[in-house]
This record gives structure tokens, sequence and C-alpha cells, in this order.
């Protein structure tokens, strides 16, 4: 049985001022060789300027299952959106 | 499951794979008729998967178009210089586009009626279009790019349904289908050896990719 190489998510920037995005993922030996395949795959036609690859595996994601518990809490905190306050129309848009 | 007892399965001839490119290319006319027609048809199940509910095909689906539509240009290009070019040009180009037409059909799979996984797969919207109306996008597109060339279409029976708007095309045989399906295609057997070949060959490169990724980590730790 043949050993998988380990997993790299890859995010890229577009251009300036974006932030870099998540595209998709990819199977490398290491960050180096993920970064040459990440180049390869999702930049092919001028879609990035930068590349960050990070291992899959030191990520830390909240579980779907936990989703309820994690997200709740905020639904109930309306306030926390700046709708309470009376601006007069004469002052436009803010 | 791992990547590679994906392909492990693939490679032991365990997993299905899309067979039925197994059919061979005996001339460079074939090279521009497999472009323009086998990936002109891939292009129109891969345009309507990129809305597909599973996420990551969806996602590659996008990049994977670009390719295609690459290849299907530059397929078409061939033609369009053989079809222009001398007499026996424009004869390699007809022979090839009578030898894939029927192939390029069968690209899509059997009627709706005999498709195993179509009815679960559209409930699911992991399949957003049946394999009935690809087959009839492709011969509506391709049909006028035949007429184009100035080559005859290999369906003797097409023709436009004025009312319709679309071509009345013949079936293709759909045992040699079922049958090439099966690995049972001119190539399927050529075809699987090269994959096997080429993945023997490599197995000591991709270790010692990852040798090395092991060896550099040991070193930095």
């Amino acid at each position: 049985m043949a050993k998988d190489w380990p997993l790299w998510e890859i995010f890229i920037r577009g251009q300036y001022g974006l932030s870099h995005r998540h595209v998709g993922s990819l199977h490398a030996p290491d960050a180096e060789m993920a970064v040459l395949n990440a180049r390869d795959v999702y930049t092919r036609r001028n879609e990035g300027m930068s590349i960050w690859v990070v291992k899959s595996a030191d990520i830390t994601a909240t579980a779907p299952d936990r989703k309820g518990p994690m997200f709740d809490p905020s639904n109930d905190k309306t306030y926390r959106h700046p709708t309470f306050f009376d601006i007069p129309d004469e002052v436009g848009s803010m | 499951m791992s990547r590679a007892d994906l392909i492990d399965d693939l490679l032991a001839g365990r997993a299905k794979y899309s067979s039925i490119f197994n059919y061979p290319t005996l001339n460079w006319a074939d090279i521009g008729a497999v472009g323009w027609l086998v990936d002109g048809a891939a292009i129109v199940n891969q345009v309507a998967l990129q809305r597909t509910s599973y996420g990551p095909y969806a996602r590659a689906m996008v990049r994977i178009c670009k390719e295609e539509s690459f290849h299907a240009r530059q397929g078409y290009d061939i033609m369009m210089k053989m079809s222009f070019g001398t007499e026996a040009q424009k004869a390699m180009a007809q022979d090839a586009l009578n030898r894939l037409w029927w192939p390029a059909l069968m690209m899509f799979g059997p009627p709706e009626a005999e498709s195993v996984h179509s009815a679960q797969s559209m409930a699911w919207k992991i399949k957003i279009m049946s394999n009935d109306e690809g087959r009839q996008k492709f011969v509506d597109q391709t049909i006028p790019q035949i007429e184009y060339l100035g080559l005859d279409v290999p369906d003797k029976e097409a023709k436009l349904n004025k009312k319709t708007g679309h071509y009345e095309y013949s079936d293709p045989d759909w045992s040699e289908f079922f049958d090439v399906l099966k690995g049972n295609g001119p190539c399927n057997v050529d075809r699987m050896a090269a994959r096997n070949k080429a993945h023997d060959d490599g197995a000591w490169f991709r270790e010692g990719l990852l040798a090395h990724a092991e060896k550099q980590q040991i070193a930095a730790e």
C-alpha cells in the first residue's frame, strides 16, 4: 500500500489589497513542492500573485455538529447591528 | 479512503473510469476530432457540473472547463486546417469524424431509461442534466460546426426539426457502449497497462520526495 503525500490547503492572493482566499487543496511531499504544485494547479491563468500553503492537519476547525452551541449565541444579539439609532434623513446615509 | 487507495483501485481495474475514451487515434486528423468532439462533449457535461451539489467537484470544474475549452478549440482548429486543405486532408478529416462521432455521442452515457444511477444522482443534484439532455445539446451545437467545415454528418438520419429547433439524430450502438464500458474497448488493456507502467516507474521518485521531506523535517527539529 502506497503512502499518501500529506494534504495541503491552498490560499491565493489575487491582487494587492485583497486577502488570501482558500481555493482548494492538493497533495505534496513538503511545503516547497506544495507551493510549486499550487502554482501549476491554481495560477495557470494569472489568478494569483501570492500563495500560502498550510498542512491540512495543522488547521483546527469547528465541528459541524457543534454548529448550534458555537454560533447560536450571536443570533439573539441583534443589538450588535447598528440599526437602533435613528439618523435623520437630512443627514443622509451613514 | 485515501487517494492512494483510489488510485490502487483504478490501476487494479476495480474502480470505474471514463473508459468510453478508449478508442484508437490512428492519425493527425484523429487528434483534431478527439479534441473537438470528445472534449467538446465533455465540456457540455462539465459546464453543467459546475453547479453540482458536490462542492469539491463543482469548484474543480471551473478550472477543468477552461482546460477542456482549450482542447476543443485546438481540435476544431486542426479540423479546419484539414477540411480546408487538400482533398486528401479533407478525406482524413471526414474519416476521423465518421469514426469518432458515435463514441462522442456515447460519452453522455446510456439513454435515461437504461441509466443505472441517474435518478439517484439527479435527486441529490450531483448530476443536474440528464444524459439525453446533454447529448441533444451536443448534437445541436456540433452539427452546424460540421457543416461549416463542409464535411458530411456521419448520421445520415440527422435533421433539424424546425418545430423544436433541435436536431433529430440516430442512437449509437448501445451494445458496443456497454461492451466498452465493461473494459472490452479497443484500447482498454493498452491504456490500463500504460497507466500501471507509469505509476510503477514513478514510484521510486514519489517515495524519494517523501523520504527527503521527512529527512528535512528531522534535521529541522
